[in-house]
């Protein structure tokens, strides 16, 4: 699908970051493949290497053990001794791991990084395709870096909140932490998500496609209490977040969002924020673009007017035909994605599948998802797991028959104001690419995903309206 | 609640115990939603120190000036290596953008989008370049220096003449060529009912 005449239309940035981006994409399926066996059975995401290996029987077994031993351990666990009887021996000792446990050396899932010029400003996507449940491993959660990763002593760190304030403020993490927490578990989606999509299929796994969204519980301060305690003037209606990294991000941001459910987090799923995701503190901006939730935060300034930095003028503003382009496009709207099955899984036959994947919506709760096995044609409800929690990833399922035809699952979802997820056909009709190279902007691409089944049991990346 | 949890007895315990529970519930409640006054005031030294931003008025725009002929020596000689010696075509492998060329493409189907272009604001250009360029020492030009290029790119994307003298004021004024090209995000762009 990455012929260049499939990139007509798209601007020559575009085109040669979605060629970078196919790239990646096959060195990592290149990776896998070497992997994993030739069934690809190994994509199922309830059976990881170690699932195999229980299936493979005796012989299959050995092979892989003796791998396991010798191979390095993929990133994020150890290389211990595989043993041939856990039964019959005693297991690795108590805290060996040093206090802090990683995952099983059989585990190798990883975000892969889109191939831009320099790896300071850069960005990886999540293996969606082995996700479970609704949160993303803090280890893979997606990254989107403009000057690299900052390493920060959290001693030293302060925030400065001051301009229209009644008193500027400053706060180490120590001060922030003293105040009232909350905890919330809330999407953070790029807008960039899908960038490669909106022409024609492009990118072949749903890590490639939608690997720009994760979910962790955030912990932090609500906003709103830093704002009543430096009090605001009046006429302030934007703030100012700033970063403490070579890019020294910023964006500004309504004051409404600071006063309703904005939060200042210094920790992720249960612990400290992950210096990729900010650490030691992010600003947290439930349901807006990811750009807008500004990592290594070290600085807010209340103001009357947004400040027209470089990251909301020249990017992530919506180039419409017509040449007028939509700024401060702040909310990621309702989407949905079957990850199970998905692009380069191969299903072993006729029989019962279960579909799933994750639904979520910027502005609230996903009331529904609906499924298609026949591209379109007819509907069914997917089942949707609870609780259903608002601004965040929502996984669904459907059980599914599957007849051994070619069949294209597509899933469709709806949010509690009823917005419903439209066809990547509708979007680009508004929006202005209209298949003649009219088309100014990559950003913001929430439509209906579809991937094809083929009576082989392979599935693709297609486009279907 | 120390001196009760002190006088109790055995035989008393839960009772008590539940009834401070109680008491507890009450005080939690009461106790948020006061100020809290965590954190020190920052002075204006903690302030200035990091308040690097330059707003479309040219509010935060430093004191300082530079030239055109200044401009083309700083560019030359902290810039083009990625930029590109004209501008318009960034080194490759850089990942730098062109910052030059490209006006009147935003309706052609080709749209080439630089700050010559595309970039509504004068002041963003001296606000980015303050803050992260050049990519590698970001933060480690001077005012004066920041304020030459600014002339020099502007002046070579002919938005403005070459003897204008960049300062606060002047970038302030600076009329860039799409400054009315944005406009309000009004999505949801499209409604579908059952
Ligand atoms: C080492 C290479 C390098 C040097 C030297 C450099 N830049 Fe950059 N520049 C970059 C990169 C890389 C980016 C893109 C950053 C990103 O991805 O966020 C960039 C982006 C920019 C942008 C934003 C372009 C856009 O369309 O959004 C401007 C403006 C800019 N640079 C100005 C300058 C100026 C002025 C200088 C000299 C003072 C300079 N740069 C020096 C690499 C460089």
């Amino acid at each position: 699908m990455s012929k260049n005449t499939d990139l007509d239309g798209y601007d020559a940035k575009t085109r040669r970051m979605m060629k970078g981006m196919a790239a990646a994409e096959n060195r990592a399926l290149a990776a896998r493949a070497e992997e994993e066996c030739e069934c690809k059975e190994g994509m199922f995401p309830s059976i990881g290497r170690r699932g195999f290996l229980a299936a493979a029987g005796a012989a299959g077994a050995a092979a892989l053990v003796t791998r396991g031993a010798n191979a390095a351990a993929p990133p994020g666990a150890m290389d211990y001794p595989v043993q041939k009887d856990p039964t019959s021996e005693q297991g690795r000792l108590t805290s060996a791991d040093g206090g802090y446990g990683s995952r099983s050396q059989f585990e190798s899932e990883v975000r892969w990084r889109f191939p831009t010029a320099t790896k300071e400003s850069s960005w990886t996507m999540v293996p969606l395709d082995k996700s479970q449940g609704i949160i993303t491993p803090s280890g893979l959660h997606f990254e989107r870096h403009h000057g690299g990763i900052p390493n920060i002593d959290p001693a030293k760190h302060t925030l400065i909140v001051h301009g229209m304030v009644n008193q500027a403020r400053k706060y180490t993490m120590a001060d922030l932490m003293r105040f009232p927490s909350i905890s919330r578990q809330h999407f953070i989606e790029c807008s960039g998500n899908g960038l490669t999509e909106w022409k024609k299929p492009y990118l072949k796994t749903v890590q490639g496609t939608h690997g720009l969204t994760s979910t962790s519980e955030w912990t932090g301060v609500p906003l709103s209490t830093i704002l009543r305690e430096v009090g605001v003037k009046d006429g302030a209606g934007w703030i100012l977040a700033e970063g403490g990294d070579a890019a020294v991000m910023t964006r500004s941001v309504p004051l409404d969002k600071c006063w309703s459910d904005a939060m200042l987090a210094y920790a992720q799923n249960g612990e400290a924020l992950r210096p990729e995701q900010g650490h030691p503190l992010r600003l947290l901006l439930p349901g807006y673009e990811g750009n807008t939730h500004i990592k290594w935060l070290r600085r807010i300034e209340v103001s009357d007017k947004p400040f027209m930095s470089r990251e909301e003028t020249s990017k992530y503003t919506d180039l419409l035909n017509g040449g007028k382009a939509r700024q401060f496009s702040f909310t990621m709207e309702a989407k949905s994605v079957i990850t199970y099955p998905s692009g380069e899984m191969k299903l072993p036959g006729a029989g019962f599948y279960e579909l799933t994947g994750l639904a979520w919506s910027g502005r609230g709760k996903v009331r529904r998802v609906d499924i298609s096995t026949d591209g379109g044609a007819s509907w069914g409800l997917a089942q949707l797991q609870t609780p259903i929690q608002s601004i965040c990833h929502t996984r669904f399922r459907f059980p599914w028959h599957w007849d051994g035809k070619p069949a294209i699952l597509q899933s469709r979802c709806q949010d509690e104001t009823g917005y419903t997820q439209p066809t990547i056909k509708q979007l680009v009709a508004v929006r202005g690419l209209d298949g003649h190279a009219k088309f100014g902007s990559i950003y913001h691409l929430n439509g209906i995903q579809s991937w094809g089944v083929d009576s082989d049991g392979s599935v693709k990346n297609v486009h279907k309206y | 609640m120390s001196t009760n949890i002190k006088k109790l007895t055995l035989g008393g315990c839960c009772v008590i115990a539940l009834s401070l529970g109680i008491a507890n519930a009450v005080e939690a409640g009461s106790n948020y939603g006061h100020k809290y006054g965590f954190g020190t005031p920052a002075s204006a030294a903690d302030i200035s120190k990091i308040d690097i931003d330059v707003m479309p008025d040219g509010r935060g725009a430093p004191p300082g000036q530079g030239t055109y002929a200044e401009g083309k020596k700083v560019y030359a000689a902290t810039c083009a290596a990625c930029h590109g010696a004209d501008m318009a075509k960034p080194v490759k492998g850089t990942g730098a953008a062109p910052l030059r060329g490209g006006r009147g493409t935003l309706t052609s189907g080709k749209p080439k989008k630089t700050v010559e272009s595309y970039w509504p604001y004068a002041s963003t250009l001296f606000d980015y370049t303050k803050r992260a360029m050049p990519f590698y020492e970001p933060g480690s030009m001077n005012d004066n220096d920041i304020y030459a290029v600014v002339a020099y790119i502007l002046a070579e994307g002919g938005i403005i003449s070459k003897d204008t003298v960049m300062n606060a004021k002047t970038l302030a004024n600076v009329k860039m060529p799409n400054r009315n090209g944005f406009i309000s995000d009004p999505r949801p762009d499209i409604f579908l009912y059952d």
